[in-house]
């Protein structure tokens, strides 16, 4: 299978071990993700905030570029990209719009390569049978709390599963041996976009997301999103303060899940860099014996 | 040439705002074939008619138009006014200036000309009309009722009560519909068994109503006056004849199935009657369920029955009927309150709807009463409603009302109080509406003397934390959120047309809106009738209804069936499709394409080049055909004619709009 590949800023920063799962499963599962050549900013969390056609125009100059390219689908491992890219996508698909944002990056772009997130490339593309035959270590006995976030699922044009109730990557994490937690904070908004302007209003939101899937039995929260990530992750000791209860919930990538699953060394995957130490869990599970 | 008079309507100023009326009849009189054109404020009135007909005698007028409002409001009077002169009715031709051009338009100078143009082409019309005739046809006088709700059973009784035998007709093996799952009603607290169950019984036992219970309309033919419908009786494999009711076989049964009439909140058996007033009180096998009927064993029913009316064998039967009208009340289904996944709804046990929470409170019901709450037999003390769950909601294709929560949630509230001193409730809101007599008070009284908390605001989530119902919402008179720790939400969900209304709606070709809902021809004039005549809708299958209007539009709808059943004939439709023999081909085209099965291909005898021979031609049954004029479309030579609409009538039409 080949894919091109939108990085984005945070696969080697704030969410590098995003990034570093996402190639490292990528190889081990032979799916071909080719970077896309100079791409840009999504313009993610302030373009849209300032300028509308500045922020269709940003990703659609990726968009075209992957046109260029000749790639069909474009994997986004990254929430907040791909909701930006996607909605370049929609928006695209007017033709005046797609004229005007044209003259503005000085490219032309047809609309034509479809985004997708890489969680459902990963949940929807693989073939049941060869993912189970894959996996070498099964997560038996983890039980994950699947986080969406709001970015993948809101709004409908956008959305990649149901806005309420999406399941794609529980049913992931139950393909590779997980336990899915049944929990109702799968959508909330983390506070992500809060994080630096309002610390306390974000921490409230993040503590609860943190708090219901402890309530629920979680031993772990699995994420789709560096925003989502790194607040949990990052901030659970404020949380923790906060709630007045202990939380000791690891913050994992989908992809990580996926590597330790499928065998892969946990520094590979960048499970040694989190906040919330995040190896014990995994080498403690009965999945490790 | 004919003599033709043209008659302006002014309408008030409905027309004379946007129409130069006088201007319009000024013009008009250089029509070819007008002798006379004036106009006048309103032609509809007394005065109006008296003056059409005066110069109806005066100037000797063949026919004439009057240009004034919708022929859907006076076509009737205007065609009686040219009788009352000696005119033959179908010499009048109306013309809408009203609804099809001033009320539409704004600008004056333009509404004048389209007047005078629609004006232009009435004339060209009047002048090709030729007079038309009507004949009679007898009347069934037997009506039939589609559902046994309390709608239907109220109009069948008042039917039946006016002298005309009525088959009440039930899908379910039972009359009775949603009111008898109910356990109260609004706003009397009078018990909802304790006031339907005589119904239910004076209509099975009433001697002009036949009951006939678990079966369906399959097919309908023919037309008002004279319906045949095809009903499909299905298979209860009990024979009632034999059958005394004693119950050994139901209480043997083995097999348990959720019970449908228990919001499956308790079982039933698969041969059963569903509740103990059940009308007929007869049980019925479940094939869906019955492990005999399944897979050929069991038959424990059939063994234990002292009077041998088990009967495996029993088939579907189809049986035809005419009748002279029918009333549809078919009634309302729950909305499936599991669209809304931010409320849990259907995945978490205990958040319930209003239906389920009847099924709870009723004293025969699954608890025998006692408030428990379906996940753990609980008795919850914080009870949080729910209300406008798909009702006027856009994003769940609802916008509608269902009208009736805002009251049976005050209802519940004041129940649960009463059953359950130490309880609270909690009452989510957008609005409270309680248009309907003693309503209000009732409402009052709910929050006042019965401690319910209304908030104002929607729930934006509901979700399980332990044995709790975690319900957050918003306070909008407060403008903050709210949460609230519930052991019970009840979801007051709204009402749906039946899935399968629509399906019925063709069958019986009336209309229904986009939801799903029977249309009425008017909306205030008239409320019961559909656009077919001869049938009539009675309670929820037309918009959501509570129990007294339900009845109250039952009784009218029963008074326009009997109304209709009283005349000693009907008059035909004098316009009606006529073939030109010379012309028709026989392709039989026009045969498959009428509505009401009146046209025949006939074999008619003539003379060719010194030859006799037979062809084969199409025959419009007179008395049948309705005037649609579908055929006329569909002729692909020409030769079917609608009467009052012909071909050369409409070319007229079009000649004159051309040659302005």
């Amino acid at each position: 299978m080949k894919y091109g590949l939108y990085p984005g800023c945070s696969l080697n920063g704030t969410g590098i071990e995003y990034g570093l799962s996402t190639k490292a499963v990528a190889q081990k599962l032979g799916i071909d993700f080719v970077e896309i050549p100079d791409w840009n900013c999504c313009g993610a969390s302030s373009a849209h905030n300032r300028n509308h056609l500045l922020s269709v125009a940003l990703p659609a100059r990726n968009l075209a570029l992957a046109e260029q390219h000749g790639i069909d689908q474009i994997a986004v491992p990254c929430a907040a990209c791909y909701q930006r890219m996607k909605a370049a996508e929609v928006a695209l698909r007017d033709e005046a719009t797609r004229q005007e944002v044209g003259e503005v990056i000085e490219m032309n772009v047809e609309g034509k390569s479809r985004t997708r997130a890489l969680v459902e490339v990963f949940a929807n593309d693989l073939d049941a049978d060869f993912l189970s035959s894959v996996v070498v270590r099964p997560l038996s006995g983890l039980k994950v709390a699947s986080y969406y976030g709001c970015l993948l699922v809101k709004p409908a044009q956008v959305a990649i599963d149901s806005p309420e109730n999406p399941m794609i990557m529980d049913k992931l994490m139950a393909a590779l041996g997980a336990t899915p937690v049944e929990w109702s904070y799968k959508t909330e908004c983390c506070g992500g976009s809060l994080a630096i302007t309002r610390p306390e209003a974000s921490l409230g939101m993040t503590a609860n997301v943190l708090k219901y899937a402890k309530l629920a039995g979680a031993d772990c929260i699995v994420t789709p999103c560096p925003l989502c990530t790194s607040n949990l992750d990052m901030r659970q000791k404020a949380a923790e303060g906060l709630l007045g209860m202990e939380l000791g919930l690891p913050i994992y990538y989908f992809t990580e899940l996926m590597g330790v699953a499928l065998g892969l060394e946990m520094s590979q995957l960048g499970l040694t860099k989190h906040f919330v130490e995040a190896t014990s869990l995994l080498k403690n599970s009965p999945a490790a014996q | 040439m004919k003599r033709i008079g043209v008659f302006v309507c002014h309408c008030g100023s409905n027309i004379a705002n946007t129409v130069h009326c006088e201007k319009v009849a000024q013009v008009a009189k250089d029509f070819p074939g007008v002798v006379l054109s004036t106009d006048y404020k309103y032609m509809c009135s007394e005065p109006g008619q008296v003056m059409i007909q005066e110069a109806i005698r005066e100037h000797n007028l063949d026919g004439y138009v009057v240009a004034a409002c919708s022929p859907r409001m006076h076509e009737p009077t205007f065609r009686k006014c040219a009788a009352r002169a000696g005119m033959n009715p179908y010499m009048v031709e109306q013309v809408n200036i009203r609804e099809q051009c001033s009320w539409v338009h704004a600008d004056k100078e333009k509404g004048t000309e389209k007047s005078i143009d629609l004006l232009r082409m009435g004339v060209a019309k009047v002048v090709k009309n030729e007079p038309l005739y009507s004949t009679t046809i007898p009347v069934t006088k037997r009506s039939l009722v589609i559902g046994g709700g309390i709608a239907g059973i109220q109009a069948a009784l008042d039917i039946a009560n006016a002298g005309y035998p009525v088959t009440l007709l039930d899908r379910e093996h039972t009359i009775g519909g949603r009111m008898a799952q109910v356990d109260k009603t609004f706003p009397t607290l009078d018990c909802s068994a304790c006031i339907l169950t005589p119904k239910m019984v004076e209509a099975a036992q009433h001697p002009n109503i036949e009951l006939m219970t678990y079966a369906e309309v399959e097919a309908v033919d023919g037309f008002v006056g004279n319906f045949d419908v095809t009903i499909r009786k299905k298979a209860r494999y009990v024979d009632f004849d034999k059958c005394t009711g004693c119950g050994a076989c139901t209480e043997k049964c083995p097999k348990k199935v959720p019970s449908e009439f228990e919001m499956e909140l308790g079982v039933r058996k698969a041969i059963y009657t569903p509740f103990p007033q059940a009308v007929p009180n007869k049980p019925i096998i479940d094939a869906n369920h019955c492990r005999y009927l399944l897979d050929g064993k069991c038959g424990i029913c059939k063994k234990v029955c002292p009077t041998g009316a088990v009967d495996y064998e029993q088939k579907d039967e189809l049986i035809m009927e005419r009748f002279g009208a029918i009333v549809v009340a078919t009634g309302f289904e729950q909305f499936d309150i599991s669209a809304y996944e931010e409320y849990g709804a259907g995945k978490i046990p205990d958040v319930i709807t209003g239906l389920h929470l009847e099924r709870l409170m009723n004293a025969s019901g699954p608890t025998a009463g006692k408030i428990k709450r379906p996940s753990d037999g609980k008795v919850p003390e914080k009870i949080v409603f729910v209300k406008c769950v798909g009702s006027r909601d856009e994003a769940k294709g609802r916008p509608y009302c269902s009208k009736a929560c805002c009251m049976y949630v005050a209802k519940h509230a004041t129940l649960l109080k009463e059953k359950m001193p130490n309880s609270k409730s909690y009452i989510f809101y957008m609005d409270v509406r309680t248009p309907g007599k003693n309503y209000e008070e009732f409402y009052a009284r709910t929050q006042n003397e019965y401690d319910a908390q209304y908030i104002r605001g929607r729930v934006s989530k509901i979700f399980q934390v332990g044995d709790k119902l975690i319900v957050r919402g918003e306070d909008s008179l407060l403008g903050r959120p709210v949460e609230i720790e519930a052991d019970l939400v009840v979801l007051a969900a709204g009402m749906d047309p039946r899935s399968d209304a629509k399906d019925l709606a063709r069958t019986l070709g009336i209309s229904y809106d986009q939801h799903g809902w029977f249309t009425e021809a008017h909306p205030k004039l008239q409320p019961v009738e559909t656009h077919t005549a001869g049938i009539y809708l009675a309670g929820a299958c037309q918009g959501p209804k509570d129990i007294p209007d339900s009845v109250a539009q039952a009784s009218a709808a029963a008074v326009k069936a009997a109304g209709l059943l009283s005349k000693p004939e009907l008059t035909s439709e004098a316009m009606t499709a006529l073939c030109d023999e010379a012309i028709c081909s026989g392709c039989g085209l026009c045969q498959s394409i009428c509505p009401y099965k009146s046209i025949e291909i006939k074999s008619v005898n003539e003379r060719y080049h010194g030859q006799m021979r037979q062809r084969r031609v199409s025959n419009v049954n007179q008395g049948l055909c309705q005037g649609c004029g579908a055929c006329t479309v569909a002729c692909p030579s020409g030769a079917m004619n609608l009467k009052g609409f012909t071909n050369d009538q409409i070319l007229a039409e079009v000649d004159a709009l051309c040659q302005r």
